[in-house]
């Protein structure tokens, strides 16, 4: 199976050279393309004019902070069943990035509901769901860096992340008991996408964007990590050699 | 193409123009933190491996 | 069977000893409640509407308070790492730490709960939905606690970062707790809330054990 072809941290570190690169284009080439439909060629919204277009940061940084809890999710669980050497350290390379989406989900959320619906904050469904995500991906990143063997920290902060998969569903449902403001889902539906095509294709472009952006960085950061694991062993190793 | 009318956003452009701005700022300076690691972890590799090897 | 209840009581036995631990949760829970009237202003309707948030957001930050120390005295001087050798399964001996967890910390609050309430001029209607849902509750918290005391063993700046841990994982006993009391308050239908938190404790039932079994594993390692 491909997945455990890439255990072996000299092959992955390989494939991400080579991968790199292309995902840092198309990144930049979708990025570009986005933009351009989003700001130029997409028209203003009938109701709520020219501040729809935050819609075109909004929702690509709220996809992809489900995305990557998903994803430190799936990879700890990964680290724990199979103990795959590498999952664990994508797990932990994916939470600083979820949780930049998330801040940015919240952040751009509010400059956009403010002119829409006259506040700043609303504690409705979607919102709190989110800041709770937030807080998830913090407690993650402090536990996973709260032991001083590095591995102890990975193995805790995986359990920490099956949990909060767990409770994420359910905050989610639990809140829609209140009123929600949030507009309810208007492109992943059953029937199909409600939205026009000219603010559906900039919109996809730009979650296209933010995707690739997402492994670019992710690969970035599994290098460091890896790159930094041979450090410690040769550091240990030299450490020994002086001590003899 | 009137830039001032694109500026401007309809009058939103006090929103519309932080959002993006705020969105490329953040995902620039992680991409430039993530780089940065990336180096500083290879420069000591590099020193370390070329080091042992005497 | 046996080796449970053994478990249990000597868990209670070791309580007991330390009365004061369980005093300090009731008093911090009572003082906690106590400096929302200075807070917010002693006025009797304000308090009478936020009454039941009070006492959940209290009893939350109480139960915290006692989890750290819940698998920590064991693990420093050992016995953890003989419990988790015993033929018991650790998953036994956490459930059984988690009983007795709740039976000197969430039993109290539920006791001490309903004066708050009424000093919090709450409406008497929903004193009975109080206890109910504190009842189906403070379990919840223990056992979830209980997964994140094992998580944080043998990490720096354990305390602080078990809060940030945990409170995230509280929030939907929080919602329901406080939403069925309302509900009972203003006369409206509770069931959905009720069974909400039944499943809940089901689900911490059956999560519990496993994860908080599984951390504590790898802080022996």
């Amino acid at each position: 199976m491909m997945f455990h072809k890439f255990a072996n941290p000299t092959r992955f570190l390989r494939l991400s050279t080579t991968l790199t690169p292309w995902f840092a284009a198309l990144t930049v080439t979708m990025l570009a393309a986005g933009l351009y439909l989003g700001l130029f060629n997409a028209p203003p919204d009938y109701q709520q004019g020219e501040s729809v277009r935050i819609m075109y940061v909004h929702v690509p940084a709220a996809w992809m902070a489900m995305f990557a809890y998903s994803m430190m999710a799936a990879m700890s669980a990964a680290a724990l069943i199979w103990k795959h050497p590498v999952a664990t350290l994508v797990a932990k390379s994916s939470a600083p990035i979820g949780a930049c989406f998330t801040f940015l989900a919240l952040v751009t959320g509010s400059l956009w509901g403010k002119p829409m619906w006259g506040t700043w904050w609303v504690w409705d469904a979607r919102l709190t769901s989110v800041l709770v995500l937030f807080f998830l991906y913090l407690g993650y990143i402090a536990l996973h860096n709260a032991f001083d063997d590095a591995r102890r920290g990975g193995q805790a902060a995986s359990i920490l992340a099956i949990v909060g998969f767990v409770n994420v569903p359910i905050i989610k449902f639990s809140v829609d008991w209140w009123n929600t403001l949030h507009q309810p889902a208007s492109v992943v539906r059953m029937d199909g996408p409600t939205i026009d095509s000219s603010m559906l294709a900039p919109l996809l472009l730009m979650a296209g964007a933010y995707t690739f952006y997402f492994f670019w960085v992710l690969m970035v950061r599994v290098r460091s990590e890896l790159i930094a694991q041979k450090v410690r062993v040769l550091q240990m190793k030299q450490a020994q050699q002086d001590m003899t | 193409m009137a830039w001032d009318k694109f500026f401007d956003m309809g009058g939103y452009a006090a929103y519309v123009w932080p959002a993006f701005s705020l969105s490329a700022i953040v995902l620039i300076v992680m991409l430039v933190v993530s780089l940065r690691y990336l180096k500083a972890q290879t420069q000591t590799l590099e020193k370390l491996e070329s080091s042992s090897s005497d | 069977m046996n080796a449970f209840v053994h478990v249990i009581r000597r868990e209670l036995n070791l309580a007991f000893r330390q009365q004061l631990d369980s005093l300090m949760v009731l008093a911090f829970f009572v003082l906690a409640i106590v400096l929302f009237p200075f807070g917010v202003g002693p006025e009797p309707n304000i308090l009478a509407r936020i009454a039941p948030g009070i006492i959940w957001v209290a009893a939350l930050l109480a139960a915290m308070l006692s989890l750290e120390r819940l698998f920590q005295t064991d693990y420093e001087d050992g016995s953890l790492e003989l419990l988790a050798l015993s033929p018991l399964p650790l998953e036994m001996i956490v459930l059984a730490k988690v009983v007795t967890h709740w039976l000197t910390t969430g039993l109290p609050l539920i006791v001490a709960a309903p004066v708050m309430a009424v000093m919090l001029n709450m409406n008497t209607d929903g004193m009975a939905m109080l206890i109910l849902v504190l009842v189906l509750g403070t379990p919840s918290l223990s056992l979830i606690g209980a997964i994140g005391a094992a998580l944080i063993l043998g990490s720096r700046r354990g305390g602080v970062l078990l809060s940030l841990l945990i409170l995230p994982l509280f929030i939907p006993v929080l919602i329901f707790g406080v939403s069925a009391i309302d509900g009972a308050l203003n006369g409206l239908t509770v069931k959905p809330q009720l069974l909400i938190l039944s499943g809940f404790f089901l689900a911490s039932l059956a999560l519990c054990p496993w994860a908080s079994a599984a951390a504590i594993r790898q802080s022996l390692e």
